[in-house]
């Protein structure tokens, strides 16, 4: 995009970058808004039809425009601020939650070269930008000053991170498989992965087991039912985001659904191949479509995963919940770590 | 040499981001002051606690556990960091640096033991 603003508009080197970067900025963050509004919708649509309702079918054709009468609805509301509060916390923590859920977006590759910051160390830069999301959460609960919020933020925050530690070690298996944290080179690296046909590290006998893994932890990390203790609505009313209203509430959940598309961008990208086809033969012309729309098929694919999952399974216990995360979850990828690095040893450097 | 040159994109996505979630925070405030609908009362502005005033402080006593959690969070989170660049360096290091990490594993599995066996993981 810089040659373009450099050559064709005749800027200076220096002002063509800043301005393809701007544009590139804002080509990741207002369709993500917009995606994020239209797959609430999705989601909506996708509970409703699985319980035999119809779901939102007012507000424009098939209900399609439902996210921007909420969204304009909640705009012009009222922005209550309770007076326990602690004010300047209580305003930081949406801003903080809606930042980083946009900022992870940064590395994703949407095809070999669009990709905003193609840094060697992205997957660690995902990891590290997730993490923050903790603080937006815990902020929130604290500065509420109330009692559902605070009980709510804990929680959270203890399921957050608890799964954080095995979606670590996940990674860490797939890293040694592409030899690489940069997301392009694990998504090249898959190019006919399975049985020299599949271009998905999920057809390895190894990586299997931990995408089952990974794709369970993204639900309890992004708080998606069965793991949303967080807003368990009988015990916890609205969870930390109680005593919010307006946009700041509308930016929680624009957040919350921002890290869902992450997920499974993440699913998509880290052991289905990102932007590339499928399958490995060029028999229809598949390498001609061009890699974004693979990536948001595959996208919307595990998102639809991600809405069926909250639509039939019923909600953990939180001991369960934690059980799964430090006894059954913790062990298995560090004993994957151990095997996938034993096995790539033997066959591909020892 | 690192080229940080790819780091100034995200650098810049941060403060737009930044600026947009701002935006989203304080504009919607002066709106509602404009339209009217900004009309705060006591009732309105006291915490949620199902119709009645609150009987004690919210933040209160809370589960130890939780802490516990957060202990232990760091040092696996930190051993998972650790293992970031000895995964991308695996074919220089060779079979050395693949036992010195086994070592390393070997040594944080046994502090899991441990903290299952003296009940940190235990939540009933």
């Amino acid at each position: 995009m810089t040659d373009f603003f450099q050559n064709t508009l005749g800027m200076s080197y220096e002002f063509a970058w800043f301005t393809a970067t701007i544009a590139g900025i804002l080509l990741i963050a207002l369709p993500l808004m917009l995606a994020v509004a239209m797959i609430i919708y999705v989601d909506r649509k996708v509970w409703a039809a699985i319980a035999l309702r119809r779901g939102p079918n007012v507000v424009g054709p098939f209900g399609l425009l439902q996210s921007f009468a909420d969204g304009l609805k909640v705009f012009l509301q009222e922005t209550i601020i309770p007076s326990a509060a602690n004010k300047g916390l209580f305003l930081i923590a949406p801003i903080v939650t809606f930042t980083v859920a946009l900022l992870a977006w940064a590395v994703i590759p949407f095809g070999p070269e669009a990709v905003l910051a193609d840094i060697n160390i992205g997957l660690l830069y995902v990891l590290a930008i997730s993490s923050l999301g903790v603080y937006g959460v815990v902020v929130s609960g604290w500065a509420s000053n109330s009692k559902y919020p605070f009980f709510s933020a804990m929680r959270a925050a203890a399921q957050m991170i608890s799964y954080e530690v095995s979606i670590g070690f996940i990674l860490i298996c797939v890293i040694l498989y592409a030899g690489s944290s940069n997301l392009n080179t694990i998504i090249v690296a898959q190019i006919g992965h399975g049985f020299g046909l599949v271009n998905a590290f999920a057809f390895n006998l190894l990586l299997f087991p931990m995408w089952v893994m990974f794709l369970i932890s993204s639900l309890a990390e992004t708080a998606r039912a069965p793991f949303d203790l967080t807003e368990a609505e009988s015990e916890l009313v609205a969870g930390y985001q109680t005593e919010y209203s307006s946009m700041s509430f509308a930016l929680f959940w624009l957040g919350e659904y921002a890290n869902v598309l992450l997920m499974a961008a993440l699913n998509a990208i880290l052991f289905f191949g990102g932007w590339l086809p499928p399958l490995n033969i060029d028999l229809i012309p598949w390498f001609d479509i061009p890699g974004f729309i693979w990536l948001f098929a595959k996208i919307f694919f595990f998102f639809f995963v991600f809405s069926w999952v909250k639509a039939t399974v019923p909600r953990f216990r939180y001991d369960q919940l934690m059980r799964l995360g430090w006894k059954v979850f913790l062990p298995l990828s560090l004993a994957f770590v151990v095997l996938t690095s034993g096995w790539l040893m033997l066959t591909r450097y020892g | 040499m690192v080229d940080l040159s790819q780091y100034l994109p995200i650098l810049l996505f941060l403060f737009i981001a930044l600026g947009l979630s701002a935006l989203f925070v304080f504009l919607p405030m002066g709106v509602s002051r404009l339209t009217g609908a900004h009309n705060p009362d006591a009732e309105k502005l006291s915490e949620y606690e199902c119709g009645f005033p609150a009987f004690e402080d919210p933040r209160s006593q809370f589960d130890v556990r939780f802490y516990l959690i957060a202990i232990l969070f760091i040092v696996f989170d930190l051993e998972a960091a650790f293992l970031f660049p000895w995964a991308v360096s695996l074919d220089l290091t060779g079979w050395p640096g693949w036992i010195t990490m086994m070592i390393f594993l070997g040594e944080l599995a046994v502090g899991l033991a441990y903290a299952w066996k003296v009940g940190a993981l235990e939540w009933d």
